[in-house]
Formats: C-alpha cells, sequence, structure tokens
C-alpha cells in the first residue's frame, strides 16, 4: 500500500478534518441508515495513514453518505464525521474530478 | 451503481454558478405561486423561500430521469450532457415537473403565507432575488463553487436592507443559520424558520382538528437546528394527536433524499425502510421539509398519506378564505383533484 503523509493534510485544506479521536467502536456503521460497508471508521484511518488509493477507491462509498448525522450524534468520541466525509468530497471535486465552474 | 457522479456533479457546480441555482427554474415556475399574494417586495424581514419548494417538482421529474438511467448505456452520454448543459439549460429541460405537483407545492407556499398573517408578522418578499441557498453544492463539497454563490446571496440581501429572514424548509435554513456564517464574513443576519416564528407569535386556532398523525423529523431540523418541538406543539395546539414513531425527533432517520440523484436506487430503499417504520405509528405522515416530502411519497403506498405541516397547520389556524384547499394538499390523499388554489 502505498501511502502519502501529506494526504490527510490534504484532505484538511478545504474543511477541517477530524478523526484522531475515534475509538474504533464500531457504533457509527451499527448505526447507518445505508448500511455502509466500511464508513467511517476504516476509511478515516486510510485518510490518516496517507492510503490516499485505498480512499479514492472508495468515491462511491464517500458520496453515498446521506450526511444525515445519526453516526455523529452517537458518537461516543464526539468526531464530527459528517465534516470529515464533507472534507473528502471538497478534495475528490477539486483534485480528481477538477469540478472547478466552468466560466461562459 | 450510481449515476455518475462527476457529470453530475459538474453539472450542478455549473449550473450554480452560471444559473444561480443547482436546478435552475423559470421565473414563472419560481414565482407563480405569488400571484394575487401582494407580498411587499423587500423589507427588513423578508420571507425566504430558497426555492426550495418550487424546485421539487423538477426534483422528482429529474429523478425518475436518472433513475432509469442509473446502470444503463445512457450513464455513458453524462459527459456530453454537462458539455451541453453549458451551452443551454439542459438540466431544467430534462425536468419538467409534473403542473398538478407544482400546484401542491405553490399550495404550500401559500399557506405559509396565511399562517403567517394569521399570527400578524409583518413580513416582504424578494421575489426574483430569492435565491436558492447552494445546500446540495455544500453536501457534495462543491466548496469553491457555494462561496461564490453565497457571496451573491449576501449581496442582494444586503442591497434589499434585510435584518432578519423567515425561512421554510431544514436546508435553507441549515445555510442562511449556520453555514454562511463560517464561509462569509459580517454574515450576520436573524434566521428563524417560520415554525419558530409560529410558535412564538402563538396564534389561536380557528379549528381543532380532531386527527391523529405521525411526525417525519427532518435530520436537518432535529441534529443540527433545534427545530423539534415547534411543529409538535403547533399542532397539538391545532387538535392533532401525534403517535410518535421509534426513531423520532434527535433519533430520526433520514429519508434518503439526499442521495437521490447520485444514487436513486439506493435512495428509494432508504425512503421505503422509513416508510413502514412510520406507518407503524400511523397512516398519516406529517413531513417538515419538502425533499423528505417527495422521497418518502415516492416509495410510499398510496394508502399513507403523507403531506406538509403547514397543509395540517393551515386548516387548524387559517380561515378557510385564506388558505389552499384540496385533498391533496390538505391530508397528503392520493387521486382526488385539488380544488383551485384561492387568489
Amino acid at each position: 500500500m502505498k501511502v502519502d503523509p501529506s494526504f490527510a493534510e490534504r484532505v484538511s485544506k478545504g474543511t477541517p478534518f477530524n478523526a484522531e479521536a475515534c475509538l474504533n467502536c464500531g457504533q457509527c456503521t451499527a448505526l447507518c441508515p445505508i448500511g455502509i460497508h466500511l464508513l467511517p471508521r476504516k476509511l478515516f484511518r486510510y485518510v490518516l495513514l496517507g492510503a490516499e488509493e485505498k480512499v479514492l477507491e472508495e468515491t462511491d462509498t464517500i458520496y453515498s453518505c446521506l450526511l444525515c448525522k445519526m453516526c455523529e450524534e452517537n458518537c461516543p468520541a464526539g468526531v464530527h464525521i459528517t465534516e470529515n466525509v464533507r472534507a473528502l468530497r471538497v478534495l475528490l471535486a477539486r483534485e480528481e474530478m477538477q469540478l472547478a465552474p466552468v466560466e461562459g | 451503481m450510481p449515476t455518475p457522479i462527476k457529470h453530475t456533479l459538474g453539472m450542478l457546480s455549473d449550473n450554480l454558478r452560471k444559473r444561480k441555482s443547482v436546478l435552475p427554474l423559470s421565473r414563472r415556475r419560481l414565482l407563480s405561486w405569488t400571484k394575487g399574494l401582494d407580498l411587499p417586495r423587500g423589507g427588513a424581514t423578508v420571507l425566504y423561500t430558497g426555492q426550495m419548494y418550487q424546485m421539487v417538482p423538477a426534483i422528482n421529474a429529474m429523478t425518475e430521469r436518472l433513475s432509469k438511467m442509473e446502470g444503463s448505456w445512457m450513464s455513458s452520454y453524462f459527459g456530453l450532457a454537462r458539455s451541453m448543459n453549458r451551452l443551454f439549460n439542459l438540466a431544467g429541460l430534462m425536468a419538467r415537473g409534473d403542473p398538478r405537483e407544482a400546484r401542491e407545492y405553490s399550495g404550500y407556499l401559500r399557506n405559509i403565507v396565511a399562517l403567517l398573517r394569521a399570527a400578524h408578522v409583518e413580513f416582504g418578499y424578494l421575489y426574483e432575488d430569492d435565491l436558492y441557498a447552494g445546500a446540495l453544492a455544500h453536501d457534495e463539497g462543491l466548496d469553491d463553487a457555494l462561496k461564490a454563490h453565497a457571496q451573491r446571496v449576501q449581496t442582494l440581501l444586503r442591497e434589499h436592507g434585510v435584518r432578519e429572514v423567515i425561512t421554510i424548509d431544514p436546508h435553507t435554513t441549515d445555510m442562511l443559520r449556520t453555514v454562511y456564517p463560517k464561509i462569509l464574513e459580517g454574515f450576520d443576519l436573524k434566521v428563524r424558520t417560520y415554525l419558530e416564528v409560529l410558535e412564538e407569535a402563538r396564534p389561536e386556532p380557528v379549528k381543532r382538528l380532531s386527527e391523529s398523525v405521525t411526525i417525519h423529523d427532518s435530520c436537518i431540523y432535529a441534529r443540527r437546528e433545534g427545530v423539534i418541538e415547534q411543529p409538535r406543539d403547533l399542532l397539538r395546539r391545532g387538535g392533532v394527536t401525534i403517535h410518535e414513531v421509534e426513531r423520532s425527533a434527535k433519533a430520526t432517520q433520514c429519508c434518503g433524499g439526499p442521495i437521490e440523484m447520485l444514487f436513486p436506487g439506493k435512495s428509494r430503499e432508504v425512503a421505503a425502510q422509513r416508510v413502514d417504520q412510520l406507518a407503524k405509528a400511523s397512516q398519516r405522515v406529517v413531513t417538515l421539509c419538502p425533499l423528505c416530502l417527495a422521497n418518502l411519497r415516492r416509495a410510499a403506498p398510496a394508502e399513507i398519506e403523507i403531506a406538509d405541516v403547514s397543509a395540517y397547520l393551515a386548516r387548524a389556524y387559517c380561515p378557510a378564505t385564506t388558505r389552499a384547499t384540496g385533498s391533496t394538499i390538505e391530508t397528503g390523499a392520493r387521486g382526488e383533484l385539488m380544488t383551485p388554489v384561492p387568489t
């Protein structure tokens, strides 16, 4: 697995990314109404490790999050899960999809 | 398999920058609901729809089309569609909504006006400057397009001398009350939902409804904006009995709406799951968000009647001559024609 130590920093550029407090307890996964298989525990670990390729493989997963905050509301560590997911979307939109609006 | 994410988001982003909305509507579709209401233009306090209720018929049409394209050969033409959309409003053409639905959602808007007037609240309206607030762009991480758009909204509000806005849906409320102050300098407007304004004004009911419903709380109202008790108090004072669903208030479950454009199939599965939960509490469901209403109704069998909270409140607090009427708008019953919205 290729690791980029600056990846977490790049993710944080758009909007703050904070997952260090995650206890890996699984409450978020258990409560997810859409049954997302790896969000957010594993995904956030990939970010902290700098495993960019692993994160990019999960693009569909990142965009299928409802941002409903059910997980965040019940997170015992107070991780800002939905803002973290949004941070990944901001990065994907800017760097992977080049979604800067087209003028004209 | 989702609709092609890059091109779908690209179209939303282009539209927001170029046409001031992710799903641009004609002036007629945005403003026809105001006909005959004599809403004053501008003012220190304005009703701010953020175009959300007006947009729902178009969203429904778009979602229907996208669900047919999801995973099909047509998906490979999304890149071309984005290029065409830069030249003309393709998204708007693809999303011509059902006129009957447009009438229903116009009725909800008119009922909200009637409710505020019944509570003697004074307010104006911005008409063509009542812009979409950018909630979908925020959710999808299109922050560059969102910031430029939010600055446009801020400028318009300043030009009109607005100090307070009365919002009517969770998404616009969250954008103006929570997101804009974080991304814009000096955005300090007072933002309240019409439900909060009504709760404070405490209008007297003109009729006690003696009906039973369950409430589907919006995730955004319940978990981000603290709007939970206001609709319940207003309904109860209007004679409505509320049977709470197990997952309600802060524990509410999402309707699936946030992913309806990218994952229409999954979105419908989540909605169907939620409808099953709600139906165990009551066959009549009250929603607080136009997108929840649209998404749940798409997945609900005909016997489940789903309607916007304003419909119940208008019947309880407004004389019949001032509100929109008809079975669909009043209770969410389907298959019956609505009577014309009064002007």
